[in-house]
């Protein structure tokens, strides 16, 4: 159960066009992520299908039924805000209830479904107290728990981690991956963080300017980008793009590599720069390399790496890794023609 | 050190302007309670000494107690206000709901028309008032009271508060909407609680003109069964006698209900004032 499909949805707010044209099958249990830069539409998208806001044209089917006709309340879904959006009036218990209430679903039922979400998101505790005297985290569960409780047919998640700091972040993403697992029902999550996109997505949608760039899983984008904007957004640190020559040799407009591609070296290799600045994570280093013709480029090390700002190295492209790019920024494919000036 | 000695020196400059504006703005109101409480003579001879054994008086009170019907007037001033009150809170509230949440063919033009009120004094339109009312058989009645202030008192009611409704979150109204609770139900639960001090701040701005209002009393409702206070203590002033006493004694005692409503209020209002610039 909880299949979604879009059809040719398109939107303008007047003249501005800001969803063209989309399509999009999500199967029964999965964890879609959509992702893009802000203003890309994808918050927009979310909402056309939540049914807050009514498309220009196409047509949204929830388990193969149309239900644009329907009112947001009765397409089954729940729906989990950025700024939680909790009910300040009513306590956390309230919160959770009153979808269940409106729907007309008596007392015992409703008690029994808060208690199983209580359970699942160890909100127990919390259940008598209003949202004003809940930490931001506290809130964000609540907000799940609300959404759970409804037990939807589709969850739909608009950037639930954006107003939470860091470490809590973090447990939150892990809590909803878990979440996920456990009720096996389709959501659809909405964020600009590429990180959360690559963590939680089962199929990942990038978006830009109001149209789909690619969808595939995770490391179908990261190895596969089909264009330099797939390349560039996806991935932390960014992939590096170069131009003119260095593109030339590989039969490209453009190539692209990420930076644990690139390897570092003091006496020989293709590119010569100087290192402007490190970043020094244990783990890793980010080492961040000013080349004449190309400008900044990142390379990532394992471990630790000693260097300077100032001294010069020699960047090598590992060549099976080179994504090259067409004048259009399409993708043409990975590997090198022409890698004899290497 | 020799900051805080000049913000001392500032916060002292401060407090010396409010504190003058404070007695300039209640000089009068003062001058008005105390010579209420004094005789005729004391009034004229020395206005500004308090009432002492000798001046002391409650002749101005008497009389307004027993002349006319004072407390019909004041119940006419209290009636009329908070109904108007009730009411441009209520469509006020409900249009700037409209305005500010719903996307629609005109909604800007219909915004600045609500607003051309601010801008434009009801009383210019007196004589028409007078027809419209005169043919709804309306004159002498409260509702004509009511209708005019409710009209009045819109505009910069629907002004304020679709602002403020602007700022309110569109995810809260939205949460609603998903449990699937009804446009009146977000409006009235979920949102005119968040209004709250901005609906505090249009109430008093709203009521003070209303209860001080002289000139549609006068016109509209002049018969003895609808008198307002403020018209009421007009009984008072005399062509060639004015019974000073009764004046100042009706005056004072009509003060007293805004100012019970306007500390009622307050609370709310000084967070309706400060929270725009704050938050």
């Amino acid at each position: 159960m909880g299949s979604l499909t879009l059809q040719n949805i398109s939107k303008s707010f007047g003249q501005v066009e800001v969803l063209k044209d989309i399509n999009l099958e999500v199967e029964s249990g999965e964890f879609l992520v959509f992702v893009g830069p802000s203003g890309c539409g994808k918050s927009t998208l979310l909402r056309i299908i939540a049914g807050l806001e009514d498309q220009t044209a196409g047509q949204v089917l929830i388990e193969e039924k149309p239900v644009d006709h329907l009112p947001p309340s009765k397409r089954g879904i729940a729906m989990v805000f950025q700024s939680y959006a909790l009910y300040p009036h009513l306590t956390a218990r309230g919160n959770m209830s009153l979808g269940l209430k409106q729907a007309g679903a008596n007392k015992d039922r409703i008690a029994q479904q808060v208690q199983l979400a209580a359970d699942m998101l160890s909100l127990e505790s919390l259940l008598d107290r209003k949202p004003s005297e809940l930490s931001g985290g506290q809130r964000q569960r609540v907000a799940i728990g609300r959404a759970i409780v409804r037990e939807p047919t589709l969850f739909l998640f608009d950037e639930p981690l954006s107003n939470l700091d860091a470490a809590l972040r973090v447990n939150t993403r892990i809590e909803i991956a878990k979440l996920h697992r456990t009720l096996n029902s389709t959501m659809v999550y909405v964020t600009h963080d590429q990180t959360e996109a690559m963590t939680l997505a089962d199929k990942i949608v990038v978006l830009n300017e109001g149209r789909i760039e690619q969808v595939g899983h995770p490391l179908e984008l990261y190895q596969r980008p089909a264009n330099r904007f797939v390349a560039g957004f996806i991935g932390s640190p960014k992939m590096n793009f170069l131009r003119r020559d260095a593109a030339a040799a590989f039969g490209a407009t453009e190539i692209g590599i990420r930076p644990e591609h690139l390897t570092l070296s003091r006496d020989r290799g293709s590119w010569k720069g100087v290192v402007s600045h490190a970043e020094h994570l244990g783990s890793d280093t980010f080492v961040y390399i000013e080349i004449e013709e190309h400008g900044l480029l990142t390379v990532r090390t394992a471990g630790e790496i000693l260097c300077r700002p100032g001294e010069s190295f020699y960047l090598t492209p590992n060549a099976d890794a080179i994504h090259r790019f067409d004048a259009d920024g399409v993708s043409t494919g990975q590997q090198a023609e022409n890698s004899s000036t290497l | 050190m020799r900051l805080s000695h000049r913000s001392l020196t500032r916060s002292a400059l401060i407090h010396l302007i409010l504190g003058a504006y404070t007695v300039i703005a209640l000089f009068p109101v003062i001058l008005i309670a105390i010579n209420s409480f004094k005789t005729r003579k004391a009034i004229f001879r020395s206005p500004l000494s308090l009432p002492d054994t000798e001046s002391f008086s409650l002749i101005g009170y008497e009389t307004v107690l027993k002349q006319g019907d004072f407390f019909g007037y004041f119940l006419n001033s209290l009636t009329v206000t908070l109904v108007s009150l009730f009411f441009v809170l209520l469509f006020g509230a409900m249009a700037a709901f409209a305005l500010s949440e719903y996307r629609f063919r005109g909604n800007t033009l219909t915004g600045l028309y609500l607003a051309l009120g601010i801008m434009i004094p009801i009383r210019l339109g007196t004589v028409a008032i007078l027809q419209m009312m005169a043919d709804l058989q309306l004159v002498n009645t409260l509702w004509s009271l009511i209708l005019v202030y409710t009209a009045q008192g819109l505009p910069l009611a629907i002004f304020i508060l679709s602002e403020f409704m602007r700022q309110i979150s569109d995810d809260l109204k939205n949460a609603g909407r998903i449990d699937g609770l009804s446009e009146y139900v977000i409006f009235y639960r979920l949102v005119l609680p968040l209004v709250c001090p901005a609906m505090a701040t249009v109430a008093v701005f709203t009521m003070i003109p209303i209860w001080n209002d002289l000139w549609f009393p006068l016109i509209l409702a002049p018969g003895e069964e609808t008198k307002t206070i403020t018209l009421g203590a007009q009984v008072f002033i005399g062509q060639f006698v004015t019974n000073w006493n009764a004046v100042l004694a009706a005056l004072t005692l009509a003060i007293v209900p805004v100012l019970v409503l306007y500390v009622i209020f307050s609370r709310q209002l000084i967070a309706g004032i400060t929270s725009g610039a704050v938050k």
